[in-house]
């Protein structure tokens, strides 16, 4: 187990210095300082109400900051312009725990959507959500609409719907939190492909089952604040 | 079709009864516009007809003759507005009045002398349309000092003016009415469509879509609700105006004057208002909504 020590900027994809974030009666962020590198697999752990799913909103601007600054790939989120957000969140793939899925839209639907709203609409972009789709196993079930899935299968549309913009960045927010262990660790397995293809991927989770035998950066939160922060390293 | 196109044609019929009220208040909105426009637009077809056959009837004094009565003759033709000037003598006005009394001439025939005035009648020429203007003209007439009265309906033209006039700002103020009604109408039948996929919405944001692939499938949807409302809304006037029209023919009033319809260029701009009625309502409601 190796404890982060610096790290050189050029290598940096986020950086966070002393942010908080403060709801009307409680600190869900409390102070946070920390740099993750390009291609990290990220695991954000702690207990329910610690500020994981919080901390990864303030990330893709979900959630405006109350304090300090974080920036994405040297853009500062306090400063950027609201026009400027959509584009940034582009460099973001984000898997929600409740799917966030479209219930009126298609499966294929759900996930060209991306590809869509950065105005690419044609051929190539239609084969490789087929592609993806085929990839996490869900091959005939293009013209499916979410609400017939079963949740495992909900959360590959969601995590193809995550990688098919080629974003820079996944966060995934509890991914597995609703789902059997089967789905749980085919979703993991995705998440692992997906990291070795470039990837830096952020997940936040409470089950410390699902980085047990991941080398992964583990940052651990309480009630708000940042409590570790180390490498695991599995040995071979 | 593009997609956003699709989009908006989709989302149409998804939430197609709060779209049918939104289409059904632009119709309605168009029916009553367009019946004022076209109480308006015949009434000044009327008033300009009328206008155009008025005459100014000049009564001269008794014993106006020759030289002075050519000088008369010559000055009022000088006059602004003035189009012709005819003379009648009271010996060819009491030709006339007999002619048209034709079934009454007992009445006429008990006269010891001609009691009827010579006379000039003056038409007008047709830019003296005010009728403050040809009261001018008629009390300039009048102060001629061998004019003994001035006629020309002065009474009745005033109040006929003044009446349509009031019916002219009436359908002007009701047309502004409805207009506001109908964007604030569909302002709230979109506003319930957002708020109904708000969810869809906010994940559109977090996967990077901009506010302009957000907005253009609404701002689309608004264009096809007012012109679906607009067109409807000119169909229903038109049947309107076709039964109306079909039964002055055969009423009393046929051969007085003919109504008509709107003209192409002025069908069009009501088709456009319309749309701008649909696409300023979503415009109104989206502003609000994607501030949020």
């Amino acid at each position: 187990m190796k404890k982060m020590g610096s790290v050189s900027a050029a290598s940096t994809i986020i950086q966070l210095f002393h942010v908080c974030k403060q709801f009307s009666n409680k600190a869900a962020v409390v102070d946070i300082t920390l740099d993750i590198l390009r291609n990290q697999f990220v695991f954000v752990c702690g207990p329910s109400g610690a500020g994981k799913s919080t901390l990864l909103k303030l990330l893709y601007l979900g959630e405006p900051l109350s304090e300090g600054q974080i920036l994405i790939e040297k853009i500062n989120l306090s400063r950027i312009r609201r026009k400027k957000i959509p584009f940034l969140r582009r460099e973001f793939g984000i898997i929600f725990q409740d799917f966030k899925l479209i219930p009126t839209k298609t499966v294929f639907e759900n996930v060209m959507l991306v590809l869509e709203a950065k105005g690419k609409i044609d051929k190539m972009a239609q084969k490789k959500v087929n592609s993806l789709l085929r990839s996490v196993g869900l091959e005939n079930k293009e013209n499916v609409y979410p609400p017939t899935l079963s949740g495992g299968e909900q959360q590959r549309v969601a995590v193809a719907r995550a990688v098919v913009g080629d974003p820079k960045i996944i966060l995934a927010d509890e991914p597995t939190g609703n789902l059997d262990s089967v789905s749980a660790t085919m979703i993991m397995d995705l998440l692992k492909k997906i990291h070795l293809r470039g990837a830096t991927v952020i997940v936040a989770t409470h089950n410390e089952n699902l980085f047990r035998d991941i080398n992964a950066r583990i940052i651990r939160l309480e009630n708000g604040r940042l409590i570790s922060d180390h490498l695991q390293e599995q040995s071979q | 079709m593009t997609p956003y196109a699709r989009r908006a044609v989709k989302d149409i019929f998804k939430n197609v009864y709060l779209n049918a009220v939104a289409v059904i208040t632009i119709s309605l909105s168009v029916l009553i516009i367009s019946a004022f426009g076209l109480f308006v637009l015949n009434a000044n077809d009327i008033v300009n007809a009328w206008k155009d056959g008025i005459r100014i009837m000049a009564y001269l004094k008794p014993g106006v003759s020759g030289e002075k009565l050519l000088d008369m003759e010559t000055g009022i033709r000088e006059m602004k507005g003035v189009k012709t000037v005819d003379f009648i003598s009271r010996d060819a006005a009491m030709e006339f009045l007999k002619e048209k009394m034709k079934g009454q001439a007992s009445l006429l025939g008990n006269l010891e002398e001609n009691p009827l005035p010579d006379a000039f009648e003056i038409s007008l020429i047709p830019e003296l349309r005010d009728s403050q203007e040809i009261d001018t003209l008629a009390k300039t007439i009048g102060s001629l000092p061998k004019v003994d009265e001035v006629e020309y309906g002065q009474v009745w033209l005033k109040r006929f003016i003044n009446i349509f006039n009031i019916f002219r700002f009436a359908a002007v103020g009701i047309g502004g009415l409805f207009f506001m009604a109908s964007v604030f109408i569909i302002g709230n039948t979109i506003r319930l469509v957002l708020y109904s996929r708000r969810e869809e919405i906010e994940i559109m944001r977090f996967v990077g879509a901009t506010d302009r692939f957000i907005k253009i499938p609404f701002y689309l949807e608004g264009i096809i609700l007012g012109a679906t409302g607009g067109g409807i809304g000119i169909v229903a006037s038109y049947i309107g105006y076709a039964v109306v029209s079909s039964n002055m023919v055969q009423g009393i009033s046929s051969g007085f004057f003919h109504i008509r319809f709107f003209p192409p260029e002025m069908t069009l701009e009501i088709f456009l208002c319309s749309i701008l009625v649909g696409w300023l309502g979503c415009y109104l409601s989206l502003k609000q909504f994607l501030k949020q």
